[in-house]
């Protein structure tokens, strides 16, 4: 007898197939539909969103083609208060959160993972892009749609209860068995951006909820070169949508370099002035080997990778690039690699 | 569905012939329509052309209360009791929405029990502007029976229409079209071993609701369409065999609830059960178990062999509170905390056995993953 494993069903193709595979491999499999959202909007528009009534059917629905049985688990409070709030949150103390890996860390592979468990469950499963052998994390075989960076934060206790049985497959392939599989969400596009925002309109989002403030846009020296209306709309290394009437004494674009949630200032500086090398973290999380062979680390999702070294200090981490990085965001994930493999994990809270 | 009525439906698919047309073909089905309604209204103590087809229980509950709100114009009150199945709740709010109606649900007693005088106020705060009254025969969640016949005698006091939604009725209960004073009746095909997609709506001579389909005129210009005549054969087999067999089936499915009543109490002594421990449908057993979540005792009991049921669930599928236990006065904890076992012709002991013997655990195993 396998193991009874609960395979969170998001509608998309690569739950699904990774539901399959688990059950096919003859484990005991109940797929269950995480409902996050408290008011789900009945149609999927484009790529954007998971959380409608539409992928709840396509999810039951490869559910009955894989022949397990299938649920409905309302995660709704749970993932506003952990996750929305929380970004919401973070944006109004001037740093940049990632909600999908927040989702991971407190509803995925706690709140779910619990609730699994306390049922008698043995483990969760996804249809995340990243290998998991031996507890230990580690890239996909598809660089491209890699997921590792946003598990990176997860504990050896919670790696120790998931399995992820995608990782050695391309999204091509992962595709490809599906409609081989008969599971009709096969060429279902993929899904990005952030699942509660349906519109894509972040910085709407964020005024919706935090209100606009006018303040200043200040250059290095202080000098006020424009205004804003809500320092929450800004990420650092962003260049757009500043709305700067008089250009650089030099003329050249000038970048978002640091947000100040409490004088509500926006600083602007040129690109260079962006360039970091020492990245100051707090609340790391040891999860793989401790080997220190090379180590990289990567600064956002799908972002670069830079050779580096660290350090522990106290209850944080200094990480020293071997190369400068622009646009590195306090709020972020900072996932450090040996090799492919994940060794562990913190959050940037300053970079210099 | 009921080997006879498979029988009596599959006879009919490879004809042809539109009940509706006058030649030979057409002749041949019409008989057997009008055979089958024949028997329909002998079974359920109605006459003929009181036997209106619908494509269902949804259906016939749609045109009694959209038609019967619309014939009764200007009037605006629709009273309707607060633990009705959906396919009567619904129509009444969309009357409210759209055609300006003033619904008023009718509270229930903490059996789920509308009463007698509860209705006769209702109706006596402007019994001018009422349209029409709906309670159903017996409820489908908590398995509470009404006492529509005394309710019915209270509307037609007043010379109002009384519909009940009968679907859960039929076959476990007498149901007897005439004595029970109603004016309107809905029953459906599949709920008693008939073919999904056919019901229809007793309608009592004299009642024109006006159509919700219009079309070809068809069952006393109030719904029109062609009839589909290999259901109706079906639907009038599963019908005869209901009926006919109700009061053995009754008897046999009371004490088989009764027992698994009595033994579900005694392996989880917290347990509270739900609706009127006396009427109440034979085959309906509908408990709360506190501390747990009715969904997660459900799938821990579907891992085992057992099926069963929690109240309703929203369109995207995540449980909702019943509606009919928050009427009851139950709080919304509890509520979430419910399920129903229903027994029916093919339920034995060694099923309630079965559920005996698993569910200590599963609800030990409920209760520690909490509320979620």
């Amino acid at each position: 007898m396998g193991l009874r494993v609960l395979a969170a069903m998001s509608g998309g193709v690569d739950s699904a197939v990774a539901a399959a595979r688990i059950a096919e491999a003859g484990h005991d499999v109940t797929g269950v539909h995480l409902a996050l959202s408290a008011n789900p909007q009945s149609h999927r528009t484009g790529a954007r969103g998971c959380c409608t009534i539409e992928d709840s059917r396509d999810a039951r629905r490869a559910a009955d083609v894989i022949g397990i049985p299938f649920y409905i688990w309302d995660m709704a409070e749970r993932f506003q208060r952990d996750v929305v709030e929380d970004f919401v949150a973070e944006y109004a103390a001037g740093r940049t959160p990632n909600p999908c890996l927040r989702c991971n860390e407190k509803i995925k592979f706690a709140a779910v993972l619990d609730r699994a468990l306390a049922l008698g469950f043995d483990a969760v499963a996804t249809g995340h892009h990243a290998r998991l052998v031996d507890g230990v994390l580690s890239r996909s075989v598809d660089q491209a749609k890699d997921q590792s960076y946003v598990l990176g934060v997860l504990t050896r206790e919670q790696l120790s209860h998931a399995i992820f049985p995608l990782g050695d497959s391309t999204k091509a392939e992962v595709r490809e068995e599906a409609a081989r599989r008969g599971l009709t969400v096969a060429d279902k596009p993929d899904s990005h951006d952030i699942c509660f925002i349906a519109d894509g309109d972040t910085r709407g989002f964020l005024s919706a909820r935090l209100g606009a403030a006018e303040g200043p846009i200040v250059d290095q020296s202080g000098e006020v070169v424009g205004s804003h209306q809500g320092a929450h709309g800004f990420t650092v290394g962003q260049r757009k949508g500043l709305r700067i009437d008089r250009p650089a004494a030099d003329g050249r674009p000038r970048y978002v370099l640091s947000i100040e949630p409490v004088s509500n200032t926006v600083t602007v500086g040129p690109r260079s002035a962006l360039e970091v090398t020492t990245i100051t973290c707090g609340r790391p999380v040891w999860n793989g080997p401790s080997s220190h062979d090379d180590l990289t680390v990567q600064l956002r999702a799908h972002g670069e990778v830079y050779g580096c070294r660290f350090e522990e200090t106290g209850d944080g981490l200094r990480v020293e690039l071997d190369r400068p990085a622009t646009g590195v965001a306090a709020g972020q994930a900072a996932v450090l690699y040996s090799g492919a493999t994940v060794i562990g994990s913190a959050t940037i809270t300053h970079a210099a | 569905m009921l080997p006879e009525a498979i029988e009596a439906m599959t006879e009919q698919l490879g004809q042809v012939g539109n009940a509706s047309s006058l030649h030979a073909a057409g002749r041949r089905a019409r008989r057997v329509v009008e055979e089958s309604r024949e028997s329909i209204a002998d079974a359920l103590g109605a006459r003929p052309s009181e036997v209106v087809f619908t494509s269902g229980g949804t259906e016939a509950d749609n045109l009694a209360l959209k038609g019967l709100y619309w014939a009764r114009a200007p009037r605006r009150r629709v009273l309707v009791s607060s633990v009705e199945h959906h396919g009567v709740l619904d129509p009444a709010h969309w009357l409210a929405d759209t055609q300006g109606a003033q619904v008023e649900l009718l509270p229930v007693d903490e059996l789920g029990r509308v009463r007698p005088d509860a209705l006769r106020a209702a109706i006596d705060r402007d019994p001018g502007d009422v349209a029409l009254v709906s309670v159903m025969w017996a409820n489908n969640e908590v398995g509470t029976v009404q006492p529509v016949h005394v309710l019915a005698a209270v509307a037609r006091d007043h010379g109002i229409p009384f519909h009940t939604d009968a679907v859960q009725a039929v076959g476990q209960l007498p149901v007897s079209f005439a004595a029970s004073g109603a004016d309107a009746v809905t029953v459906s095909g599949h709920k008693i071993g008939g073919p999904v997609g056919v019901g229809a709506l007793l309608l009592a001579r004299g009642l024109t609701p006006v159509p919700v389909q219009h079309g070809g005129g068809q069952e006393r210009d109030v719904r029109s369409g062609t009839l589909d005549a290999p259901a109706i054969a079906g639907f009038a087999a599963a019908v005869r065999i209901a009926v006919k067999e109700q009061e053995s089936q009754r008897l046999r499915l009371a004490e088989l609830r009764d027992d698994l009543i009595r033994r579900v109490r005694e392996a989880v002594p917290d347990v509270v059960l739900n609706g009127d421990p006396d009427e109440r449908l034979p085959g309906n057993a509908h408990f709360s178990f506190p501390g747990c979540e009715g969904d997660a005792l459900l799938m821990l009991l579907d891992a085992k062999g057992v099926e069963c049921s929690t109240g309703s669930a929203c369109s995207a599928g995540v449980a909702q509170p019943s509606h009919v236990l928050l009427a009851m006065g139950a709080d919304a904890v509890s509520a979430r905390g419910s399920l129903r076992f229903s027994l029916g012709h093919t339920s034995t002991r060694d099923d309630v056995d079965r559920l005996v013997e698993v569910l200590p655990a599963a609800v030990e195993r409920a209760r520690r993953a909490g509320l979620g």
